[in-house]
């Protein structure tokens, strides 16, 4: 899940939750006018490099951990669940080793629920007991930080995994918190009011993946 | 949302979109921790002037489940009993800085009331004859896991429909889900009115049985039935009663509930209540999901659709 900045709500940040498909925060903002104002900056990833980009960070997971025994691959709704299991495809077709892959929602363990709406977005599933095994938190954009400390308390409510390891496809920048990405497909300098847009075959009805850069009309701020 | 007063006030969506949540709470429920941190720092207060056990007990539970904190207010062990006013008494809970109210009164309407005098969100646990929107909603729930559709099920309402607020929540949670009603019983425990009740009226059990796929039963309430309405409960459980004899009459796949409490013997046999086609014990459990639903959806969520 894409995060937005915290903090008051503002129209920007309207338009960066409303166009990752989540819903608007609470104030009743206005979107009408200020979502078309937001224009197509730069093309991040065309479909092949996105790939090119998975199968990597799959190469890289293996071999962080020697081998891709005790990984499981854990994806953050929304699209991380697919990330990931896109990934354990990729570590199968190298390795011939079926990774687990799970999916975990952080709703309830944010830190700013009645700072704006939060919904679940999807069930957490995970099929093994973490305990003991090296859990690689899958997500599509890493921005503030504050969905992966949420993820970091939901996962050790299931167990006690030995490492806790991070993958992205895309590092935005603006951490609000002292959290890096273990694995990133692409680091990519933002400014906090542009929007990354991940459009993927399996969530978003699309014929082929993207991933955009959208921002304010009239440029950087 | 901000109250659940009314299974009125919401529509279709509202209402599949409760039961949905309460799926993503049932999964919380299932897990070695059944605890989130959602509603951490929140305060509910369950406020209940009528008794019950089932009811303040999942409500305390569910908020428990989702990290809030939680008091309970009980009026025969309160200040009511020195004479403080409903009004008064709400104003000095508020005053301790809660976020919800859960309100279970004698009165219909009680709860309305209240949530005109407060900011804090009001859940209504029953008010009178006039509703108990969480009943539904976890009867709903229940129902729509085993069937999954709960459109186009046959529904029977057994006993005394006229006293019930669960009866009356009831029918307008499965009618707005599209489900087929009929009440069934003596006809001094009918409504006096029915214009503008989306259901079939029926004074013989026999006669329908076989065709419900799902028979609710609601509990004989002595204490609100007069005498004069009911002469005899021998006569009405022989008549109204599920008995285990009717309940081999019933289709095969039929499924029975019942709200609680029940009186086995009374109104429903105690095979029945135990038999494999029974929701009973599952609606008690689903109770505490459907609660954090709703909980979370008005204290926690954010709220504003």
């Amino acid at each position: 899940m894409a995060e937005s900045p915290s903090g008051a709500p503002s129209a920007a940040e309207n338009i960066t939750t409303a166009t990752d498909g989540e819903a608007a925060p609470v104030g009743g903002f206005s979107l009408s006018t200020s979502a078309a104002a937001t224009v197509f900056r730069t093309r991040v990833f065309g479909a092949e490099d996105l790939h090119r980009a998975q199968t990597r960070i799959a190469h890289e997971i293996v071999e962080r951990n020697h081998g891709p025994r005790d990984v499981v691959l854990v994806g953050l709704h929304h699209r991380g669940p697919e990330i990931a299991q896109r990934l354990a495809d990729a570590i199968e077709s190298f390795e011939g080793v079926s990774v687990p892959v799970g999916a975990l929602d952080v709703a309830f363990y944010r830190d700013d629920i009645g700072l704006r709406r939060v919904q679940p977005l999807g069930p957490t599933e995970v099929p093994v007991d973490v305990t003991g095994r090296v859990v690689v938190l899958v997500d599509d954009v890493l921005f503030t930080g504050r969905t992966i400390r949420a993820a970091l308390d939901a996962i050790t409510e299931l167990g006690r995994p030995r490492s806790i390891q991070l993958a992205v496809l895309i590092d935005r920048g603006h951490r609000e918190l002292p959290i890096r990405a273990d694995f990133v497909g692409k680091n990519l300098p933002t400014a906090e009011r542009e929007d990354v847009r991940v459009r993927l075959r399996e969530t978003d009805d699309v014929e082929e993946d993207t991933i955009e850069l959208w921002g304010p009309d009239g440029g950087d701020e | 949302m901000k109250h659940l007063l009314s299974i009125e006030d919401l529509d279709r969506d509202g209402i599949v979109g409760l039961l949905d949540g309460s799926e993503y709470m049932s999964d919380v429920l299932a897990r070695e921790i059944p605890k989130v941190p959602a509603l951490r720092g929140k305060t509910i207060v369950s406020l209940f002037y009528e008794d019950s056990t089932r009811t303040r007990l999942s409500f305390e539970t569910a908020a428990k489940r989702l990290g809030a904190d939680t008091m309970t207010f009980t009026a025969g062990s309160s200040s009511v009993t020195k004479g403080e006013s409903l009004l008064d008494t709400v104003r000095t809970i508020e005053s301790m800085g809660i976020d919800a109210m859960v309100v279970r009164h004698a009165s219909a309407g009680a709860p309305h009331r209240i949530a005109n005098w407060i900011d804090a969100s009001v859940l209504n646990a029953g008010d009178g004859r006039h509703g108990h929107p969480t009943q539904a909603l976890l009867d709903a729930f229940t129902l729509r896991r085993h069937r999954g559709d709960i459109s186009g099920a046959r529904i029977g309402i057994v006993g005394d429909v006229r006293n019930s607020r669960v009866a009356r929540s009831g029918i307008q949670c499965w009618s707005r889900l599209g489900a087929d009603l009929t009440l069934i019983g003596p006809p001094t425990l009918m409504p006096e009115r029915l214009e503008g009740w989306p259901v079939q009226v029926t004074f013989s059990l026999d006669d329908v049985l076989s065709e419900l796929d799902v028979i609710y039963v609601l509990r004989v309430q002595q204490e609100r039935i007069g005498r004069a309405l009911l002469p005899s409960l021998r006569e009405y459980y022989a008549r109204w009663g599920l008995d285990a004899v009717r309940a081999q009459r019933l289709k095969p796949d039929a499924l029975v509930m019942h709200p609680g409490p029940m009186i086995r013997g009374s109104e429903i046999a105690t095979e029945v209540v135990d038999g494999p086609r029974s929701l009973i014990r599952e609606q008690v459990a689903n109770g505490v999901a459907v609660r954090m639903a709703v909980l979370w959806d008005l204290i926690g969520s954010g709220g504003v659709v």
